[in-house]
């Protein structure tokens, strides 16, 4: 198991410098001098152009500059934001939260829905239910989620009002930050009215993030689970006697989960690239509406930064993934 | 069709082709959402190329009179304009039916420019193998380690806006997709016997690579780009409603989401029919995907 997780890992090294030239080369492949693109709009003087220079090293060699910067990202200094003046790791910590807690409630509604579905639906095979459930999920496949997202706020906060169109809470909430979710800080203040506008803010986006990963989990969970139904040890089971309930549930699921899982875990990407639609969307404030803002603000600081940290937490649930992934089937490891 | 040609590729005109259709199509018409998404793409490629004809108004001709106007079945609509107008009078209708036109140019750029990309970069890994493949492959998964639509924000930003800059930055995000399907189906093809009785024939690398393996990858291919298709679309609609795509005033469907949500408490039909024209060509792509896979498929097909 150990040596399959350092042989994991050592081929994610690769990536990972591929990563940082990335973000290395984005400022530098910006049209125009990379000091006055991250200067912003409102541009320098001439001394200060020189010290902004020396300062981001851009008089030394490229291979200079990069092994500099990566010495910096190393040692956790991702700049510091041109548009608000703090440093880039900052605010990237008080935002991620809120995309966490966002990508949490959705996956939660997706899986919630998505896995005991697409079960159902495999079992009753060529069902109405079956086709009819198929039919949604390509439907959320195919989805612009940030049409969807417009959608839901014109028919529950327009129509019927029953959510707030944007934001994370009410305005008259203010709770000091203690675990950066909303949830669960107004939990441990006990303020139950601030819990209450915190789930109302997510339900929708959470609903408009989790729509294609419910799509894709439902349509994997059916095909998981018609394969598993067709071996032998699931007829086996059928033969002793078992009821139906144990058949699926003791029998078949453990083995048809094995690729939900990763598919789960595949949809990391997929959420943070949704987080950038939804977000913008919903003005929740969280790294996806953070990058956007920041490409339009051209604080390309921060774009620089937030690729690379978005790109490592991506890469590190990939690994994730892989090891829960071996744990669970112990024929991966082996191979 | 993918039976035959694992015996001998499949050479253009011979008479096998007929029957490969025939089997193809008899296995595509079983799926019945396939056929009905080809029915409705077709009437959307229809549509893009008769837009002129069809359109009621050019799709940026302003009426002053008519600002917002709700479509013709609701209080206060016309029918001058049945699906209503937009914030500055330009009718709806006309201009959905231009924006078939950009969508399905941006899914044929995209997936074109993908394939180019994938297939060439593909067969060198695959073929060559050693460092090459190792170089390829590595860039390719780099691409794969962002997530799709932040990394064509970020080349968008790079490139600058427009439409023209989206389709580069996403055929690029999409190419790895290509890359990796034709490396695993060159490494499989490549030691079957009709290959290297080519090979000993005396055919040359680019031969062997273009008319001996190519042919016989062809159905992964196909599928993927289907799917490619209508991401492409989905992501170039994205980019446009974040601004940073097609350009107002340009009919393009995300676009027009974008300019059209200030309204959405106002004006229900400025959002929805933009939106709606996206998930129904989006969804015909995918059902004739699906279809495409169960007919191309021989191992899904004999169960």
């Amino acid at each position: 198991m150990l040596r399959y997780l350092l042989n994991k890992i050592a081929l994610l090294i690769p990536t990972l410098v591929g990563i940082t030239i990335c973000a290395f080369a984005f400022v530098r492949l910006l049209p125009g001098d990379p000091i006055l693109a991250m200067a912003g709009e409102h541009g320098v003087t001439p001394a200060r152009y020189e010290e902004l220079k020396e300062q981001f090293g851009y008089n030394l060699p490229v291979w200079e500059q990069y092994a500099r910067y990566v010495g910096e990202v190393a040692t956790g200094d991702f700049g510091v934001s041109i548009s608000s003046k703090r440093p880039v790791l900052q605010e990237f910590k008080t935002l991620f939260p809120a995309t966490l807690e966002l990508s949490f409630f959705a996956m939660i509604f997706a899986m919630v829905i998505g896995i005991p579905a697409g079960i159902f639906a495999a079992v009753k095979r060529g069902s109405w239910f079956d086709q009819s459930l198929m039919g949604t999920a390509l439907v959320g496949y195919s989805m612009p989620i940030f049409w969807w997202g417009l959608l839901l706020i014109i028919f529950f906060s327009g129509y019927l009002g029953w959510t707030p169109v944007s934001g994370r809470m009410g305005l008259q909430f203010f709770l000091k930050p203690i675990t950066g979710f909303m949830t669960i800080d107004s939990i441990l203040y006990g303020k139950w009215d601030a819990l209450r506008s915190a789930l109302s803010h997510l339900v929708l986006p959470a609903i408009v993030l989790g729509t294609i990963p419910l799509a894709v989990i439902a349509r994997q969970t059916r095909s998981a689970m018609l394969e598993v139904l067709g071996e032998d040890y699931v007829r086996t089971a059928r033969a002793k006697g078992l009821s139906a309930a144990r058949v699926i549930g003791a029998h078949a699921l453990r083995n048809a989960l094995i690729p939900v899982v990763t598919t789960i875990g595949l949809q990391v990407g997929t959420l943070l690239a949704g987080a950038i639609l939804t977000e913008t969307i919903f003005a929740w404030p969280g790294i996806g509406k953070w990058m956007v803002d920041s490409i339009f603000k051209r604080d390309y600081v921060v774009v620089q930064s937030g690729l690379l940290l978005i790109a490592l937490i991506v890469m590190a649930v990939n690994l994730i993934v892989d090891v829960l992934y071996a744990v669970i089937n112990p024929r991966i490891r082996a191979a | 069709m993918s039976q035959s040609t694992e015996i001998a590729p499949m050479a253009a005109g011979s008479p096998d082709r007929l029957t490969g259709f025939k089997t193809f199509w008899h296995y595509f018409s079983v799926n019945r959402g396939a056929v009905i998404g080809l029915v409705v793409f077709i009437l959307l490629v229809l549509a893009a190329l008769f837009a002129p004809l069809l359109a009621p108004y050019a799709p940026d001709v302003q009426d002053k009179t008519a600002f917002l106007r709700p479509p013709a079945w609701q209080a206060g609509g016309s029918s001058q304009y049945i699906l209503g107008t937009d914030p500055v009078g330009r009718d709806m209708l006309s201009r959905l039916l231009y924006g078939a036109r950009f969508s399905l140019l941006i899914g044929a750029v995209v997936v074109t420019l993908a394939l180019v990309g994938g297939i060439t970069l593909g067969l060198l890994a695959g073929y060559f193998r050693g460092w090459v493949d190792v170089a390829i492959m590595r860039i390719m998964d780099l691409i794969l380690a962002f997530p799709s639509l932040l990394l064509a924000l970020v080349l968008v930003t790079i490139l600058g806006p427009g439409l023209f800059n989206a389709m580069l930055a996403i055929s690029l995000v999409l190419q790895p997709h290509f890359a990796r399907l034709v490396r695993a189906a060159v490494m499989a093809e490549k030691s079957r016997e009709y290959v290297v009785a080519a090979k000993v024939a005396g055919a040359g690398h680019l031969r062997l690579m273009l008319k001996t393996i190519l042919p016989n990858c062809l159905a992964p291919l196909i599928v993927q780009g289907t799917l490619s298709f209508s991401n492409a679309i989905l992501e170039a609609a994205a980019l446009g409603f974040l601004g940073l795509g097609a350009q107002p005033p340009t009919p393009e469907w995300g676009t027009m989401l974008a300019s059209a949500r200030e309204f959405i408490l106002r004006a229900w039909w400025v959002v929805t029919f933009p939106g709606l024209a996206i998930l129904i060509t989006v969804l015909a792509i995918n059902l004739i995907g699906d279809g495409l896979r169960d007919a191309l498929d021989p191992k899904l097909r004999r169960s």
